[in-house]
Order: C-alpha cells, then structure tokens, then sequence
C-alpha cells in the first residue's frame, strides 16, 4: 500500500516536509518506523530509537503497535510544544 | 456562532472574545479565561523571536477533541481556543483559553483542563531565536505531570 509520510519541526528540517512509501498492508507504525531508519542515514538520525517521537495516523496520535489503514497519512514529529 | 478553535497569525483581542463568548447566554456566571505570551528568556538564554509551526487540520481536531471532553467533564456553557503561529516577538500573546459557565469553579477547573491537555497533545512546535542561535524548545516533563492530574496518560516527552 502507499502511504503519504508528513514531518514537522526538526524532523521536517531533517527529511522535509513529506514523502510517499510503499509499504506492505498491515504494517504497523514501528514497522514503518523501523523501514524508515534502514532507508538512509538522515531517516536513522531523525527516528532513531530512544529519541522521543510522536507518531500520528490519519491525524490521531497513535501508539507504535497501531496498524496503518491503506493509503493513510502518517506523520512523525517530536514532543509538541505549545501553548 | 463563533468557531470553537481558531489558528491563525494575527493577535488577538481578550475582551473581543469574551463578549462573544459570553454573548446572549444569560446563564453564564463566570468567564475564565488564561493568555500565554511569549518571553524574552527561556532555558537560560535570552530569546529575541519566536516561530510557531502546527500541523493543520490535525491541530484543529485536537483542540477541537479537548473542547469535547472539557464540557463532558464539567458544567460549562462554552469554550474558546485561540492559537497563534507563525512569527512572534516577546511580549506577544500565543494563546487564549476562554471557558463560560454558570458558576466559577468549573470555569476555572476547565479552562486549565484545556490548557493542560493543550500544551502535551495540541501539535505545536516552538522554534525560538537566541544569542546562541535558533533551537527547538524540549518539551518539559512539568506539563507532562500537570496533565495527568486531569487522569491524561498519554506522555508526551516519553521515548
């Protein structure tokens, strides 16, 4: 399936603002997270494990173990600072 | 009707949404209402400017989700979100919450629920301007804790 992949603040300025993928049906976030960090080595500094990171799934923040839905948009950013 | 939740560059007028606020609802006893301001120093280092980025559409759905569960959880009349982006100076106002309610206790209690819920799980980042250079603000583990008073688990400096 093909996923649109949107960035936000230091990780847009790391990979940019969006990319498309082609991932399996029924990856999960961390699955697709783990694809990420193997496909360059801006994606495994921007998403490295153990840095805090949000992910969000059609626009809702989801846990890593979430099962992305087909041709959903997936978004990964740090801590939000708001407010 | 005004709209719950607004995004938006320019500033904005605390009297002017009260009074929409509070507009034609005799019921209402109380308006809370809470404005954060940029400041000139954070984290030690002084900071002359301040840019704002969000993610559109998902930041007003969020907001949007808190407004929801703030008048599930207590007896308000009404709620308003303003959040600014973009560039911003010191002294310059981020972000109004504004609750109307009968009475002043839920009004209080509400319009710092939103604020609370806000600041962990509204996507907004700040990127601020410093002697140093420009830097990403970290999120604090403080706001962390002052969401979960409200029972909110989902952690938002977590790894």
């Amino acid at each position: 399936m093909n996923l649109n992949i949107r960035y936000f603040a230091s990780i847009r300025e790391a990979l940019g603002p969006s990319q498309q993928v082609e991932v399996a049906a029924g990856t999960t976030l961390g699955a697709l997270r783990d694809h990420l960090i193997a496909s360059s080595a801006a994606h495994a500094a921007a998403l490295e494990r153990g840095c805090a990171l949000r992910c969000a799934v059609n626009q809702t923040i989801c846990a890593e173990s979430a099962v992305i839905p087909d041709g959903a948009e997936v978004a990964f950013f740090p801590p939000v600072t708001g407010g | 009707m005004v709209a719950r939740v607004q995004i938006q560059t320019q500033n904005f007028n605390l009297c002017d949404e009260v009074e929409a606020l509070r507009a034609n609802d005799p019921s209402v006893g109380a308006v809370a209402s809470f404005v954060g301001l940029v400041r000139d120093r954070n984290d030690g280092l002084d900071v002359s400017a301040m840019e704002l980025e969000h993610y559109p559409g998902m930041t007003e759905r969020a907001i949007e989700a808190m407004i929801e569960e703030a008048h599930r959880r207590f007896d308000i009349r009404g709620a308003r979100v303003i959040h600014r982006v973009g560039l911003l100076l010191p002294m310059d106002q981020i972000v109004l919450v504004a609750v109307s309610s009968s009475h002043r206790g839920t009004a209080f209690q509400a319009c710092e629920f939103i604020m609370d819920f806000l600041k962990t799980q509204a996507p907004f980042w700040k990127k601020e301007q410093t002697p140093e250079g420009a830097r990403w603000v970290d999120a604090r583990v403080s706001d962390d804790a002052a969401a979960a008073r409200w029972g909110l688990t989902q952690i938002n400096t977590a790894a």
